[in-house]
């Protein structure tokens, strides 16, 4: 039964991983830019939430309502300000400067919040569990995570699907130019796609500050995580970054479960193999957004 | 295409580094070992900037992982001088050779990335190295190793052999890139970085070209990490791993100038500079660097020494062939971002 | 009034000019054809006036407003719509997605899908289908389709006839007369010189990125027409 219990808690733990790697996933396919600051921005996010919930007082799920909208705000000037200028100037230039925010924004946290460890505090439901039968429990708030990843999955492909700036996504991940010659603007296109992964990761760093401590180091192995989920699922399909999440998570409780220090190298470790026997991936798909 | 004929200023280049050298040499005798320490750092560091120059700036392969072979040079060296008694210089380039053979079946596997995604590919592998050795008793799990080795030479002979041992690897490093960069192979490289189709229909062998320089890199980083650990005696996974060393070699190339063997040199020395100015700062040194880097990559691409290069044709070290090319006009068909 | 207004307008890649001082214009309603070899200059003009190449802004006018060099997005919010050479379908749109796309813009006109539809029957039994699925020539009536959508005040058309066979050239020319006739002026690109002549009411030739010919069809007989476009 322990092991039922361990593979549960992966798949759900994979639920968090898709959320960070889904913001990932979204701004390489519309710009094929992998932003290396993308664990830290949440990491930032956590601790803007640390600062909302201690200096008013609101539980971390309404302090949400705060962050995520000066999350996509940061987003999209960001993207217009700064990032936008290294486009089609080669692969050299977004990785070195999306890095160079990284190393800025860690010892920022650093200088700000010292190198003590933090957790939110939800107030109680990060213990409650639900009885599934069989000596068998599962954690409401490993649910819930899983859950509001289904949801905003399910709303981007919506957007992406059906909306006209969903069209416009495919269009330009496609053929920038011609998507210009439709009327679409680029650079604020580009900026709405920040914006929204940024949103995204904002959600995922809360609910990471509700599941475990961190500081202000923890940005860069939630990148790792995200873009194992990402290439294990395969590039391309949102729905496989669920399943490339769940894989992941799957092998680290795992990993972790037959050695205490090998949780973490479990999951690089079957990242790899995927490399090696399937580099597309499980779900690859044509398309390149999602 | 005309040959270049040594300018005024790659003489005077020339002529400057002999007597630098020459001084250097002599340290020894007249200075202290702090200083000897300082500038082992610089060159391990100025080493470590080329190699990254070479991978990123010519071979346009740009890993934010080469800490992989950093750690891994050093635990060679470690392995090598205390548990396989080889001499502890010569375990040096030794340990060079480790890394290189490593670095070839992980080629296999990063190399199945291209562009951001391959940067992030090379920190999983790094970070891969890191809980492999962290997790192995024999290499001290955690908390790391200490190098006994050494402790048979008196205190000043080891601080005096690391030190001319740096110097002779700093120079070696200078000259094989500057040999590479000028040779057949070099110049097929800097074809690739410009046009990887185009280079492949005149019979430049992409694949072949980039797998030596990552593995050539490797080994010179590998022996570069072994080189700081015999200076510093003290290694553990969480340092040896570090990002912080690219990081520091990313600032060093970005800001001194990408693609030029002057751009590091100056790049490390304003590092040096800019981390003694804000010693009693804590993060901060770390946080102007990046905004440094970040600055420089969207105003002045080619960092510093490409600002002065562009402005004045200076070339200390010339790796290009010049072909007179009348000025470009607006570019078109590019559409503004 | 002229409703587009080249003058003087030159344009480089890189060190290499493409054009040397052309002028042009198109009068509202008119359809204008520009013909001339490959290499010529015709593509490079067309993508001037869409403001895909940075120009002066006083070299190309429209609506009476200096328009060079504002960007493409731009342009098309007010009216200025490039079919481009190729077709350029999006791969990962459907048929009906990419006429949807065409109207991102959002401008107001006679042009919507029900209508693009009843122009181009065979778009609406393919519509669910991706783009890449099409013949040639049904790309490039999905082309066409997705610059009506719109709701141009200039239709650009870029290289109509490449790659495609003469019936099925035939038949958009028709398609383009029908849309000449509910008034919108159209700048019409084309090697293949006999089907234009009988659809623009002003040609120019160009030749080696220079204006080498330009007046009404019926002005102009064979023999003019082969000198200013192959130079002999």
């Amino acid at each position: 039964m322990a092991w039922v219990d361990t593979v549960v808690q992966g798949l759900l733990l994979g639920g968090l991983y898709a959320l960070f790697a889904t913001g990932l996933s979204l701004i390489f396919g519309v710009m094929r830019i992998v932003n290396l600051a993308h664990g830290d921005f949440s990491i930032l996010a956590a601790f803007l939430a640390v600062v909302t919930v201690e200096s008013l007082g609101l539980h971390p799920f309404t302090a949400l309502a705060l962050i995520v909208p000066v999350m996509a705000a940061l987003g999209y000037g960001l993207q217009r300000l700064v990032l936008n200028r290294v486009l089609g100037r080669g692969i050299l230039p977004p990785v070195l400067v999306t890095f160079g925010l990284s190393i800025i924004i860690q010892n920022a946290l650093l200088e700000t919040f010292s190198a003590d460890s933090r957790r939110l505090n939800p107030g109680g439901i990060e213990t409650a569990s639900v009885p599934l039968g069989h000596d068998l429990a599962v954690g409401w708030f490993p649910l819930i995570t899983l859950a509001v990843a289904i949801a905003i999955l399910a709303g981007l492909q919506l957007v992406i699907d059906r909306l006209p700036v969903g069209r416009a996504f495919r269009a330009t991940s496609d053929d920038p130019e011609t998507a210009e010659l439709m009327g679409i603007d680029n650079r604020r296109l580009y900026a709405l796609a920040m914006a929204l992964s940024l949103a995204i990761v904002a959600v995922a760093g809360v609910f990471l500050g509700i599941r475990t401590t961190f500081t202000f180091a923890s940005g860069p192995d939630r990148l790792l995580f995200a873009f194992e989920a990402v290439i294990i699922g395969g590039l391309g399909s949102l729905w496989g970054t669920l399943v490339g999440g769940a894989v992941l998570g799957v092998a680290q409780t795992v990993g972790a479960k037959l050695s205490p220090g090998w949780g973490v190298l479990t999951g690089h470790l079957v990242f790899l193999a995927v490399l090696l026997f399937r580099p597309q991936g499980l779900f690859a798909r044509a398309r390149r957004v999602a | 295409m005309t040959s270049v004929a040594p300018s005024a200023a790659r003489r005077v280049g020339l002529a400057t580094a002999a007597v630098g050298l020459a001084v250097l040499v002599c340290l020894p005798a007249w200075g202290d070992p702090s200083t000897m320490r300082i500038l082992v750092e610089f060159i391990t560091l100025l080493v470590l900037a080329q190699m990254w120059n070479l991978l990123a700036g010519y071979a346009g392969l740009v890993s934010i992982g080469q800490q992989a072979y950093v750690g891994l040079g050093g635990y060679a060296l470690i392995v090598l001088a205390d548990d396989l008694g080889v001499n502890p210089f010569l375990a040096v380039p030794l340990a060079g050779l480790v890394a290189a053979a490593v670095a070839l079946p992980t080629a296999m596997l990063v190399f199945r990335f291209r562009g951001g995604y391959f940067a992030v590919g090379t920190w999983a592998i790094a970070e891969v190295y890191r809980l492999l050795v962290a997790n192995t008793t024999g290499l001290g799990r955690g908390s790391g190793r200490t190098l006994k080795a050494v402790f048979s030479l008196s205190r000043e002979s080891r601080e005096v052999a690391t030190y001319w041992l740096a110097l002779a690897v700093g120079l070696a490093a200078l000259v094989a890139v500057y040999l590479f960069l000028r040779s057949r192979h070099g110049l097929g490289l800097m074809a690739i970085r410009d046009s990887e189709p185009g280079s492949e229909t005149l019979g430049v062998d992409v694949f072949r070209t980039k797998l030596g320089v990552y593995v050539g890199v490797a080994f010179g980083t590998g022996l570069t990490g072994a080189l700081i650990y015999l200076n510093l005696l003290r290694i553990s996974p969480d340092a040896a791993f570090s990002i912080n060393w690219t990081a520091y070699t990313i600032f060093i190339v970005v800001i001194g100038g990408i693609g030029s063997l002057e751009g590091p040199l100056v790049g490390t020395a304003l590092f040096f500079l800019v981390r003694e100015m804000l010693s009693d700062f804590g993060a901060w040194y770390m946080i102007l660097l990046g905004a440094l880097a970040v600055g420089v990559m969207l105003a002045f691409p080619r960092g510093l020494w490409g600002l002065v290069a562009e402005r004045w044709d200076v070339h200390v070290f010339p790796v290009q062939r010049r072909v007179p090319v009348e000025p470009a006009g607006p570019d078109p068909g590019r559409i503004r971002p | 009034m002229s409703l587009l207004s080249v003058r003087g307008l030159s344009a480089f890649y890189g060190s290499f000019q493409a054009l040397f001082e052309i002028s042009l214009e198109a009068r509202e309603g008119e359809t204008v054809a520009v013909i001339g070899a490959n290499g010529a200059g015709k593509s490079t003009c067309l993508r001037a006036i869409a403001g895909v190449l940075p120009v002066p802004p006083a070299t190309v006018w429209f609506g009476g407003d200096p328009v060079g060099g504002r960007p493409a997005h731009e342009l098309v919010a007010r009216g200025v719509v490039l079919v481009p050479e190729g077709r350029r379908i999006f791969p990962s749109l459907t048929v009906e997605e990419n006429l949807l796309i065409g109207a991102y813009r959002g401008r107001p006109g006679p042009w919507s899908l029900a209508r693009v539809y009843a122009l181009f029957p065979i778009l609406a039994e393919r519509r669910r289908q991706p783009g890449p699925n099409l013949s040639g020539g049904e790309q490039q009536m999905l082309a066409i389709g997705r610059g009506l959508m719109a709701n141009p005040r200039l239709l650009l058309v870029d290289e109509i006839s490449l790659g495609l066979a003469p019936a099925v050239v035939r038949g958009i020319y028709g398609v383009l007369r029908s849309i000449a006739a509910e008034g919108t002026t159209t700048l019409v690109v084309d090697q293949d010189v006999s089907q234009i002549m009988e659809l623009a009411q002003r040609i120019y030739c160009l030749r080696k990125g220079s204006v080498s010919l330009e007046g009404r069809p019926a002005e102009l007989t064979r023999a003019r027409l082969a000198e200013a476009y192959f130079g002999v």
